[in-house]
C-alpha cells in the first residue's frame, strides 16, 4: 500500500544536484518522480526511484545523507477538479498532507501523485474507503 | 597620576614582605574556612605552617577551572554566603557556569584595583567615563563602575549595545574615557561614519579595552581612527573581574597589581616556574580576597612577565599582552567560548553526536560572527523541511542560551567539515586579531 521515497539532504551549492543525479544514472537507477524543497542554505531532494534499496546503499557508500520515507501514491483523475476531489476525501477524513508531488510520466488515463502524510496508514484507509486507487510498489509499471 | 602611590611604587623588597605576610595569612584563612582547600592541601602534603614567605608558594597546589566547576556553587567559598554581597556568573566549559562571589571587602578591593587601573590608563578625577562593557552577570560593566566611583569620575553607564545611542551620548556629554571591548570600539567607528560623524572629532581620548585578545595592529587602528590612546586591561572573573592588570600610558606591558594578585609564570606542562621574560602560563593567587580566595589559579593565559622598573614609577611586575591559551578557549565579543560547550549542546539534541565546527569571523570593522556548522547524518535527517528548520532553530537557541551570544547554525552534508588525521577540526578562527 505504501511506496518508499528516498529523501536526500543537499547543501545549496552549485553542481550538487547534478552530482547526486549522475550517481543514480551511472548505477542504472531510474527516477520516476521527484521534488526539491529548499531553504536558503540547504535543500531536501525527494524522489521515487525504481530501485530504492540500491539507491540508498549507493548514497550511504558516497557519504550522502539519505533515508527512506513511506509515502502514498494515489491515482488522481486527470481533469479539472480531479485533485480537489481527492483532497476533499483527505480533508473530510481529517488527514493532513505534509507535501505532495507528481510522477514524471503517466501510466494510465489518470495522473499519479505522491503524498506524504503524517499518518500514512490512516490516509490509506480513508482513501481506499472512498474508492480512490492507491498503488503499491508492485503496481507501478517498470519499477 | 598614581592612585595608591605607597603601594604602587613600593620598593620591591617591601612589596615582597607584604606579599609574604599576606600569603601566610591567606593560607591559614582558606585552610580554616574552606574544606575543599583543606583537602587539597592535605593531598599535596602541605600544611599552613609550611608557608612562611612568598617563596614557599610553589609548595601549594594549583587551583583550576575544574575545581570551580566541581565545587559549584558554593564549595570554594571561604566566607559564609550571608557575607557575600554580590555574585557574578560566567559560562563554564561544560554544564555548570563559573560562579564568583564578593564580600563587602572584596568589592572594596575591586574598587581599589579598578581605580588604580583607571589612573594607570591616564584618568584624572574630573574625567567623564563612558562604560560600554555589559552590566549584569558579566563582570566588565560593574567592575569599571566600582573603580570609577572610587575615583570620583562622572560615570555614564551605557552598558553594551545600542551603538547609535552610545555615539549620541558621547557627543552630548563629551566623555574623555571610553571602556569597552576593542572590537566594539572599531565597530562604533563604522557606525559613526555611517551617521556622518568624524570619529577623530569624537570626545574619547583614552580607551580602556579588554575582555578579548587584541594586537598592536588593532591598537594602531583604534588610535588613528578615534584620535585616542588605546590601553589594554586584563582580568578574569575568577580572580576579581577587570582590574588584575592594566597598561600605563607608556604601553610597555600591563602592570599587575601584585600586592593583591600574586603572579607566577609556569611551564603549563611541568608546572615549574619559567625564567623571567619567558612565555608561560599566568598563575594568580588572590592574596587578600575573602569570599573566594584562589590559591595558584591557572588562568590558562600565556604571557611573559618582567619585574624591571617602568618609566611611570610603578614597581609592579608587567606582563605582555596575552599570547595564547593553554586550552581551546576562544573569546568572542568578550565572551569566553569553549568548543566543549557546543559539543555538550549537540549531545543533548536527540542524543546524537554529530560532527561540528565553529567558524569565527570578523569582517573589517564589524563584530565577531560565529557560525556553527553541523553535519547532518541519517539520525538527525528528516525529509520534512519544517523538521530540519526546527532542528536548526533548536541548536541555535540552545547554543545561544549557553554562550549568551548570537550564533548562526548551518546544516552541512557529511564529511564537509575538514578532518586532520581522522579528527575534525573544531574551531576555525578567521579573525585577524
Amino acid at each position: 500500500m505504501k511506496i518508499r521515497q528516498i529523501s536526500v539532504f543537499l547543501e545549496n551549492r552549485k553542481g550538487r544536484l547534478y552530482e547526486v543525479c549522475s550517481l543514480l544514472g551511472q548505477a542504472g537507477i531510474n527516477i520516476r518522480a521527484l521534488t526539491i524543497a529548499e531553504t536558503e542554505s540547504f535543500g531536501v531532494l525527494r524522489m521515487v526511484v525504481n530501485k530504492p534499496d540500491e539507491a540508498i546503499s549507493l548514497f550511504r557508500k558516497h557519504n550522502i545523507t539519505a533515508n527512506l520515507t513511506d509515502v502514498v501514491a494515489v491515482e488522481v483523475p486527470d481533469r479539472p477538479g480531479g485533485l480537489a476531489e481527492v483532497l476533499k476525501v483527505l480533508s473530510d477524513g481529517n488527514i493532513n498532507v505534509e507535501y505532495m508531488y507528481a510522477f514524471v510520466e503517466k501510466f494510465s488515463e489518470k495522473a499519479l501523485l505522491v503524498f506524504r502524510f503524517d499518518d500514512p496508514s490512516g490516509a490509506h484507509r480513508v482513501l481506499t474507503s472512498a474508492g480512490v486507487t492507491v498503488l503499491t510498489e508492485k503496481d507501478l509499471p517498470n519499477l | 597620576m598614581i592612585w595608591n602611590e605607597k603601594i604602587e611604587t613600593m620598593p620591591l623588597e617591601d612589596l615582597k614582605n607584604l606579599q609574604s605576610d599576606r600569603l601566610v595569612k591567606l593560607v591559614r584563612y582558606v585552610y580554616d574556612r574552606c574544606p575543599v582547600y583543606r583537602k587539597k592541601f592535605e593531598e599535596a602534603g602541605v600544611s599552613p605552617s609550611d608557608i612562611r614567605s612568598i617563596d614557599d608558594i610553589a609548595k601549594l597546589p594549583f587551583t583550576t577551572k575544574l575545581d570551580m566547576r566541581d565545587n559549584y556553587p558554593y564549595g570554594l567559598f571561604s566566607a559564609p554566603r550571608e557575607e557575600v554581597v554580590e555574585i557574578h556568573v560566567s559560562s563554564g566549559t561544560t554544564g555548570n557556569p563559573t560562579l564568583v562571589g564578593y564580600t563587602r571587602e572584596d568589592i572594596k578591593l575591586w574598587s581599589e584595583v579598578m581605580a588604580r587601573a583607571l589612573c594607570c590608563a591616564g584618568a584624572k578625577p574630573d574625567d567623564i567615563i563612558q562604560i560600554a562593557y555589559g552590566y549584569g552577570l558579566f563582570t566588565g560593566g560593574l567592575g569599571f563602575h566600582y573603580g570609577a566611583l572610587e575615583m570620583g569620575l562622572t560615570i555614564i553607564p551605557t552598558s553594551s549595545g545600542q551603538t547609535k545611542r552610545q555615539l549620541k551620548i558621547m557627543q552630548d556629554f563629551q566623555p574623555r574615557i571610553l571602556a569597552c571591548t576593542p572590537s566594539y570600539c572599531l565597530y562604533m567607528a563604522e557606525e559613526a561614519k555611517e551617521m556622518g560623524l568624524d570619529p577623530r572629532k569624537g570626545s574619547w581620548r583614552i580607551g580602556i579595552f579588554g575582555a578579548e585578545p587584541w594586537s598592536e595592529a588593532i591598537r594602531k587602528e583604534i588610535e588613528e581612527t578615534w584620535n585616542m590612546t588605546a590601553t589594554d586591561i586584563y582580568g578574569l572573573s575568577e580572580i576579581i573581574g577587570p582590574g588584575v592588570s592594566q597598561e600605563c600610558t607608556y604601553k610597555e606591558g600591563l602592570h599587575l597589581f601584585s600586592d593583591v594578585f600574586y603572579p607566577e609564570i609556569i611551564d603549563p606542562e611541568t608546572g615549574k616556574h619559567v625564567p623571567e621574560g619567558q612565555d608561560g602560563e599566568l598563575v594568580i593567587t588572590t592574596l587578600t580576597k575573602q569570599a573566594i580566595p584562589l590559591i595558584r589559579y591557572r588562568t590558562r593565559d600565556i604571557v611573559s612577565m618582567t619585574t624591571a622598573p617602568c618609566r611611570c614609577g610603578r614597581t609592579s611586575p608587567r606582563t605582555s599582552k596575552i599570547k595564547g591559551r593553554t586550552d581551546d578557549m576562544i573569546v568572542v565579543r568578550g565572551i569566553n567560548v569553549f568548543p566543549s560547550q557546543i559539543e555538550h549542546v549537540l549531545l543533548g539534541i536527540e542524543g546524537t553526536h554529530p560532527h561540528y565546527q565553529l567558524v569565527i569571523d570578523r569582517q573589517a570593522h564589524k563584530l565577531d560572527e560565529v557560525e556553527i556548522m553541523v553535519e547532518v547524518d541519517e539520525r538527525i535527517f528528516s525529509d520534512e523541511i519544517k523538521q530540519m528548520r526546527a532542528l536548526e532553530q533548536k541548536i541555535k537557541k540552545e547554543i545561544e542560551a549557553v554562550l549568551s551570544i548570537g550564533v548562526k547554525v548551518k546544516l552541512v552534508e557529511p564529511k564537509t567539515i575538514q578532518r586532520s588525521e581522522g579528527k575534525a577540526k573544531r574551531v576555525v578562527d578567521k579573525r585577524v586579531l
